[in-house]
């Protein structure tokens, strides 16, 4: 007969008042603010679903969504294959690498608004190292403020330069773990450089490559800070990514119903997506 | 099919080797005989690996000429050298079904789809995997692992030569028996040269026709399993063969007569040589109780099975015994008697009487 008694609860309890206090009562407000209508003096009225058909009706959230599709979309198709090029080129022995695990850690230790910061100075067109030398050297119009390409153009590239090392990092890590006798099997197997990529080095990364995407993924969806401080949104809306959009929303406008069916929508669309994501990638292993 | 010659072969991973001492091969010159089935025996770090690396191209020996067939391939790289090897660890393409797999060296030679489609069946017929062509290679257990990357070291009808290093370390034991046979069984079918490395010297004695006991990088004896049990070359190969080893006795030698303990000792044949430090060999199997030889007190018996090890100590050394039957107890006096054909001294290890005619 096995004693059954309840003790085991007050072991959990911690645990959950934890994880109450930090995720479900702070998400269970946003569902509370996102059924309600409210117009100050802390007065609530009933709304349903309303805010929600509000919300994927309305044009300007499609654009936002588009937007953080087709930025999240450029970064990981560059960041990726960019990410494993280094990784294969880097040493697997000797003194350059911790040089180079060094050098490629830097970017990801720069705070993220400082990281807008130093893009938005380095690319002005009188100041900047960059944004003059576009300019004035190579004679290019370059300048972030005016047009939407040039705003793109340097958010991507200052997400690939600040996040193409966790790739790199992880992709080495994953490298590295291959013992020296499938490389010496390939060989004498007689397999193409490609052949031994295609067949040893990508199904051996595949692990640290999900999650290496995985993170990428998130992040990089819900990124807010580094455009908010480089480019504020602009020129006009072309950089106004979901997350600047939703704060524009709760605290610029004090849209708190909206704002709150946003937050839920934008939450289940990365939830969807980074589930569907990694469903599909460990599929295989589970047969 | 090839014959493989190692003429003058030393090899160092430092780049600039002073003495003896900085070579993981010292001087190795060696035939291995076109279709044989060799062992290379050894214990772990002494140039086995090393040696087998360098046959297969994946190390370039600091000195000597490796020739296949009197064709020179000291230079060439792996793949173009017609070798297969099979390592300690099972590799295995994982994303590649079983079939594909055993097709990847043909195919990356360029080998016709019929040729392939044939040749895999073929093979995977031998190793009796043929259920398995369709499987993910990924899902299959080590055994079989191992059995798909023999399958592609084998699935080349031209390779010179198939190397093993120690294939079978992460094999359970009941199936590592299984998989011993079966490549023994596929020796007799291929008739390929074969080289297997191990430290195990069941695993060598079993598998191959001609063994080469290795240690310290230098080549210590060459010879069938009988040859290696029974004559010895040197004491290593007297230590490291048999379980247990021979017993090897500090004796002093003078114009021909051998002594160990203060009692004259009767050897094989005449001795060779002279000086250095000398020793008495033989092996527990021949060493029995008698009622008249050299006194000794027993210090452990060990019940075997079908018979048992005594050891008894005669003066301070200690001799083992292979007792059929009835062994005497501990503590007990015995008196020991060698078998002069079978005991034969060693000078500075190596051995220095001649066979009895």
């Amino acid at each position: 007969m096995k004693t059954e008694n309840q003790k085991a609860w007050f072991f959990v309890l911690p645990v959950l008042l934890l994880v109450a206090f930090n995720a479900l009562i702070p998400i269970m407000t946003v569902v509370n603010y996102s059924v309600q209508e409210t117009f100050g003096d802390n007065l609530f009225f009933w709304e349903g679903l309303g805010w929600f058909e509000q919300i994927l009706r309305s044009d300007r959230f499609h654009a936002a969504l588009g937007r953080q599709f087709l930025f999240t979309f450029l970064i990981l198709i560059i960041e990726v294959p960019l990410g494993i090029i280094i990784a294969l080129s880097m040493p697997k022995k000797g003194i350059w690498v911790p040089v180079c695990l060094v050098t490629m850690a830097l970017p990801m230790l720069i705070p993220w608004n400082v990281v807008g910061a130093m893009w938005n100075i380095f690319t002005l067109p009188d100041i900047g190292l960059l944004g003059y030398f576009i300019n004035n050297t190579l004679g290019i119009e370059y300048n972030m403020t005016r047009s939407p390409v040039a705003a793109w153009v340097t958010i991507i590239t200052m997400d690939v330069w600040h996040w193409t090392s966790l790739v790199v990092l992880l992709s080495y890590a994953g490298l590295v773990s291959i013992p020296d006798a499938y490389y010496q099997a390939a060989k004498i197997d007689g397999a193409s450089p490609w052949k031994v990529f295609r067949y040893i080095q990508l199904p051996k990364m595949k692990t640290v490559l999900t999650i290496a995407i995985l993170l990428r993924f998130m992040d990089s969806f819900n990124i807010y800070t580094e455009p908010f401080v480089l480019t504020g949104g602009g020129p006009g809306n072309s950089t106004t990514l979901l997350s600047i959009d939703l704060v524009k929303i709760a605290l610029g406008q004090f849209d708190l119903g909206p704002a709150a069916a946003m937050s839920l929508i934008y939450f289940a669309i990365t939830l969807l997506v980074s589930w569907l994501f990694y469903t599909l990638m460990t599929k295989d292993d589970a047969k | 099919m090839a014959k493989i010659t190692l003429k003058n072969l030393r090899h160092s991973y430092l780049p600039h080797p002073k003495g003896a001492e900085d070579f993981a091969l010292k001087e190795i010159d060696l035939d291995w005989q076109d279709g044989g089935a060799y062992a290379l025996l050894g214990p772990s770090g002494c140039g086995k690996s090393t040696l087998l690396n360098i046959i297969s191209g994946l190390l370039h020996p600091s000195e000597g000429r490796i020739l296949f067939d009197d064709k020179d391939v000291t230079d060439l790289p792996p793949d173009q050298r017609n070798i297969a090897q099979v390592f300690q660890f099972p590799v295995i393409y994982d994303t590649m079904t079983v079939y594909d797999n055993l097709a990847f060296p043909l195919r990356n030679r360029g080998v016709a789809a019929a040729r392939v489609d044939e040749r895999v069946r073929e093979i995977a017929e031998m190793l009796e995997v043929t259920e398995m062509l369709g499987t993910r290679a990924s899902h299959l257990s080590p055994d079989n692992k191992q059995k798909i990357s023999m399958g592609r070291g084998l699935v080349r009808d031209d390779v010179n030569v198939v190397m093993f290093d120690e294939p079978l370390t992460v094999i359970d034991p009941h199936l590592k028996w299984k998989l011993r046979s079966k490549l023994k069984e596929l020796h007799q079918r291929v008739k390929a040269t074969m080289i297997y490395v191990t430290h195990d010297q069941t695993e060598a004695l079993t598998f191959a026709d001609q063994v080469v006991v290795m240690q310290e990088g230098e080549v210590v004896q060459i010879g069938t399993p009988v040859e290696l049990f029974e004559r010895p070359q040197h004491t290593f190969v007297g230590h490291f063969i048999g379980s247990p080893g021979m017993n090897v006795l500090d004796a002093s030698e003078a114009n021909g007569k051998v002594s160990f303990e203060g009692q004259a000792i009767a050897v094989e044949g005449k001795v060779t040589g002279q000086g250095g430090a000398t020793q008495v060999g033989i092996r527990p199997e021949f060493v029995s109780l008698s009622n008249a030889g050299l006194e000794a007190r027993v210090r452990k018996v060990s019940d075997i099975g079908r018979h048992s090890v005594v050891e008894a100590m005669v003066g301070d050394t200690s001799v083992k015994a292979v007792v059929e039957g009835d062994a005497p107890t501990q503590g007990e006096a015995v008196h020991l008697a060698f078998r002069q054909d079978q005991t034969r001294l060693y000078r500075d290890g190596w051995i220095a009487t001649e066979a009895s005619a």
